[in-house]
């Protein structure tokens, strides 16, 4: 079977492995071809493992060939964003701090890939630790959208996002704090999934904001967005926060169609109100002809307002702050990581080691968060923003008694070129519509659904209630459709 | 008695302060100027006897290789999360209920500061919900401290500064261990109730009974299971102000206790006096100068930026949980000390009693019928806190003696036998031992044979027990018992001699 006939989605490629039809090597060197191809311009990967990744293709060939069933992703090669722990393989960041550091264990969403059978191609670049909308943050230079490269790929999880789009892998897992997952998804025209809080364990996975954190799949497909997340979901012990009850499979309900389903479009998100003038009048119109398509498969469509989603910005923008000033206290040059030589005193070696291992972006964020959480303003700025976080966490309540999905754009706009947005407050506005899910723990979804401004593609976001990944892919599954007959 | 400040052993001096308590009335009298009075508040950290650290799998066990007993938990690697310990709960609920706190729905937060010692430069910590808050302890003086609050949270590593002072600013390099780093932490607070050095050691002393009493922690002051940080002003007498007060820490001892409050109090009271007043600050004890000092200038006050830790869930015990723990706990000192001293026992004797866990079987014992003085004071001199014993035994034991069929040195050389016995698992009643050791009663007109014949063979002796001064008769008694012990192999009852020594005057 020659490359050009291999099969290109997870779904399909585990299913050959497992039926003997191609090998999981022949799978990864075509991937491997594709990485060579580009990968110079696209930058995708902080480390590309092809070694590591022929050694477990290898190993995958020989249990098909005893006879084993190897698992639902057997012989998929997948790209890790570069803040899960992989044992023994550096784990940075994108951050000059963790330079060289290689973690004595792997993140729980790593060992569950592994265990269904996917071989790892790489670690992937991403914002700073995770704190950004465009990759452009990572200390060791930005990665390109493969669409266009001179745009910017989306983030924090662009790397995952652009390996996905580019071809090098069919799977990627991202992580996404405010958006970082269906950001860069749409960005890049491929579907990207925020699970439920505390559906995928955050073990292993380095904190930004540890209580909007989420491990997510990037595929190309609604399909491999649903196997992968079916994968790496589930309770973990090492993880308090993982949820203790057990996730419905999401595969089997990819055909459920939305026959009934009331679907209610976000009226702060669609270009009404405070937050209208950043979106693109394009992406709402995607947006809405997403909303006609469901309606067209049976679904009732409404608007819906959902009043406090347009302050989860303000909430987020010191809620994260806040949580990773805490979180990246830790890097400190005392155990791991960069060390600055030659200070004074440990509190000197300290201020230096930080100094120099931290890029701006993560910085300003330190510094907010550190000053939202300071005696005589920790009311003000933390307590009132936990505050409106309850809010929203209400109103989307409210709001899910009418209606069992909600719809938006994911980005207000599509692809921008790099440094279009150095301001920061420009690219903070960016989260504006994927924020709110991160701050109610709800999962949401970005499908590729038509394109916008220069022929790019949109993103629609589908947003459920706690643990409604099932109807996510269901709604995916008949917008992904659409989509293609729109195209065709 | 001797003084408590020349007693080395924490045990020991534990047991004096107690003492000194019981018998001086109310409350101590305290050694500063006239016209002032102290207002001490007590913060104790007790690590938990826990197999395993607060919210790591790595073991929870005092010494060791620097850095053996560690797990990617413990040291914070990147994108490692706390568990909670559920053993760790379940010992702080157990010590909360026996401080009489309200146990509730509580919450870990983050205490953030910089320190190498710390592995993720922030301290997980119970701050606006922690799980036991209003309790007390009833001082064995009858006083009552409240106790504010007692919160779980995890203990720090420890940092070796290698360099001329030995402190961390001027050091050429510094070492860390972190087999301390989340070992589970108890920090228990108390009310400014506290009005001096003998009743904050009181204080602390019957902590330390509690804790070890409820197996929560091994209480060892020398291996820091249980540190005492002193929070210290005075006021004028009589006034019910709160004054500026100083925290003052590296308490290693109940005697350094007591040092450190005595002499951080006259210190603020001579600021006072000189018209000065004395900074909020946290300073250090220094037992070898006897004196506090200040820590490195802060240029400002510490802000923890506490927050909820979003890593982890409240802990809400359940009631029925609470109440099961609650049905589990022992008796504790103070009511064990009420029962000895219902049998008679004087408050000291059962301090000391309680200490050594002996309560049980001395109580025991009397409730068999064993004379109460008798049995209290074999377990103050003659057993320890390890000695295991049959109370029936034991109490067997007491009334042979007393019933006159075994001499106070047969009494004692068959108690040591039951106790080793005891040990090695050949347990028989102590007649049987009695008779094994070949002690029967010794018929009288026998031993006034022997006696007389002592008598006879020893007259110069005799003549000075018959005529001598009172020194010089008592010397002989020892002399004439003392022979007639080594004729009978111990045998001979002593009151009985005695009484034929005297016949024969």
């Amino acid at each position: 079977m020659s490359a050009a006939e291999l099969p290109t989605t997870a779904v399909d490629i585990a299913a050959a492995v497992n039926a003997g039809e191609v090998s999981a090597a022949d799978v990864l060197e075509a991937h491997l071809a594709a990485v060579d191809a580009t990968e110079s311009e696209v930058h995708a990967f902080n480390e590309v493992l092809a070694d590591e990744a022929r050694a477990a293709a290898a190993v995958i060939d020989q249990r098909i060939a005893a006879g084993e069933n190897v698992g639902p992703l057997a012989g998929v090669p997948i790209a890790v964003k570069d803040n899960m722990c992989t044992r023994g393989i550096a784990t940075t960041c994108s951050s000059k701090i963790l330079e060289g550091w290689k973690p004595p264990y792997d993140a729980t969403a790593v060992e569950k890939i592994a265990a269904a059978g996917s071989v790892m191609i790489g670690k992937t670049n991403l914002d700073e630790f995770a704190m950004g909308s465009s990759t452009e943050n990572s200390a060791f230079g930005a990665t390109k959208n493969p669409l266009d490269t001179n745009l910017v790929p989306g983030g924090s999880s662009g790397g995952s996002a652009a390996a996905v789009a580019a071809g090098y892998a069919p799977l990627a897992l991202g992580s996404d704090t405010g958006g970082s997952i269906r950001q860069p998804a749409a960005l890049c025209g491929v579907v990207g999934l925020k699970p439920t809080y505390g559906a995928v364990s955050r073990y292993g996975l380095i904190a930004f904001a540890s209580s909007l954190d989420q491990i997510g799949p990037f595929t190309k497909t609604v399909a491999d967005t649903a196997t992968l997340f079916d994968v790496i979901a589930g309770h973990d012990r090492r993880d308090s926060t993982s949820l203790p009850q057990a996730i419905e499979p999401t595969v089997p309900h990819l055909d459920d169609g939305v026959a009934g389903l009331r679907v209610g479009l976000i009226t702060e998100l669609m270009g009404v109100g405070e937050m209208a003038e950043g979106f693109e009048p394009e992406v709402l119109a995607q947006t809405r002809a997403a909303a006609d398509a469901l309606a067209a498969a049976g679904a009732e469509v409404g608007e819906v307002s959902v009043p406090s989603s347009i302050y989860g910005l303000s909430a987020y923008y010191l809620i994260a702050p806040a949580e990773a000033s805490s979180n990246l206290a830790r890097y400190d040059g005392v155990r791991y990581g960069h060390r600055e030589h030659g200070a004074a005193n440990t509190a000197g070696m300290m201020k230096a080691s930080r100094t120099a291992g931290f890029g701006p972006e993560v910085k300003r964020r330190v510094m907010l968060g550190t000053y939202a959480l300071s005696a005589g303003y920790h009311d003000a700025f933390y307590g009132k923003a936990q505050r409106v976080r309850t809010l929203i966490i209400n109103d989307f309540d409210r709001a899910y008694q009418d209606y069992d999905v909600l719809l938006s754009p994911t980005s207000p706009c599509v692809a921008f070129p790099f440094g279009s947005k150095d301001d920061p407050l420009s690219m903070y506005l960016n989260d504006v519509a994927t924020i709110p899910s991160n701050l109610a723990g709800h999962p949401a979804i970005s499908v590729p659904f038509g394109t916008g401004r220069d022929d790019l593609p949109v993103g629609v976001q589908v947003l459920g209630p706690l643990l409604s990944e099932a109807r996510l892919m269901a709604v995916s599954a008949v917008l992904e459709a659409a989509n293609g007959e729109a195209a065709a | 008695m001797t003084d408590a400040t020349e007693i080395e052993q924490p045990v020991s001096s534990t047991m004096l302060d107690a003492w000194r308590i019981e018998s001086d009335v109310e409350r101590e009298e305290t050694s500063l100027s006239e016209g002032w009075e102290m207002v001490i508040g007590l913060e104790v950290h007790a690590e938990l006897a826990t197999e395993t650290k607060m919210f790591s799998p790595a073991r929870n066990h005092f010494g060791g290789e620097p850095n053996s007993n560690v797990h990617p938990v413990c040291l914070g690697l990147p994108g490692t999360l706390p568990v909670v310990n559920g053993k760790a709960v379940e010992l702080s609920i157990r010590l909360g209920l026996a401080l009489n706190c309200t146990v509730q729905r509580c919450v870990f937060a983050r205490k953030n500061y910089f320190y190498p010692d710390m592995p993720k430069d922030y301290q997980i910590s119970q701050y606006d919900r922690p799980l036991n808050i209003s309790g007390w302890i009833d001082l064995p003086s009858g006083y009552r401290v409240r106790v504010e609050r007692a919160h779980m949270e995890e203990d720090t590593g420890k940092s070796t500064h290698i360099g001329e002072s030995g402190r961390i600013h001027d050091a050429g390099y510094s070492l860390v261990d972190y087999n301390r780093a989340g070992v589970p932490l108890l920090e228990i607070v108390s009310h400014p109730d506290v009005r001096g050095p003998e009743e904050a050691k009181a204080y602390v002393s019957e902590l330390q009974q509690i804790l070890i009493a409820t197996a929560v922690s091994d209480g060892k002051f020398e291996e820091g299971s249980m540190r005492v940080d002193a929070n210290i002003s005075v006021r004028p007498a009589g006034s019910d102000e709160l004054r500026t007060r100083c925290e003052v820490k590296n308490v290693n001892s109940l005697r350094s206790l007591g040092r450190a409050i005595s002499y951080e109090a006259q210190r603020h009271v001579d600021l006072y006096e000189s018209g000065e007043r004395p900074m909020q600050e946290t300073r250090h004890w220094d037992e070898e100068g006897g004196r506090t000092r200040a820590g490195r200038s802060k240029e400002q006050a510490e802000d923890y930026r506490y927050f909820a830790d979003p890593d982890l869930v409240p802990v809400d015990p359940s009631p029925e949980w609470i109440e099961e723990i609650r049905a589990s706990l022992p008796v504790l000192p103070r009511e064990r000390r009420a029962g000895l001293i219902s049998h008679g026992a004087a408050p000291e004797q059962a301090a000391l009693v309680v200490e050594k866990g002996l309560d049980e079987l001395v109580s025991g014992a009397i409730e068999v019928g064993a004379d109460a003085t008798k049995a209290i004071n074999y377990a103050i001199n003659n057993l320890s806190a390890e000695d295991q014993l049959d109370a029936a035994a034991f109490g067997a034991l007491v009334k042979l003696e007393t019933g006159g069929d075994l001499t106070s040195t047969q009494a004692k050389a068959v108690l040591a036998e039951m106790v080793s016995g005891s040990v090695d698992g050949t347990a028989k009643s102590p007649a049987e031992i009695a008779a094994d050791m070949g002690f029967e009663a010794m018929d009288t007109s026998e031993l006034e044979g022997i006696i007389d014949q002592l008598i006879a063979d020893s007259p110069e002796q005799w003549e000075r027990f018959v005529n001598g001064d009172d020194k010089d008769r008592g010397k002989m008694q020892g002399f004439f018992t003392g022979q007639i012990m080594k004729a009978t192999k111990g045998q001979a009852d002593g009151r009985i001699v005695n009484q034929i020594l005297s016949s024969r005057r």
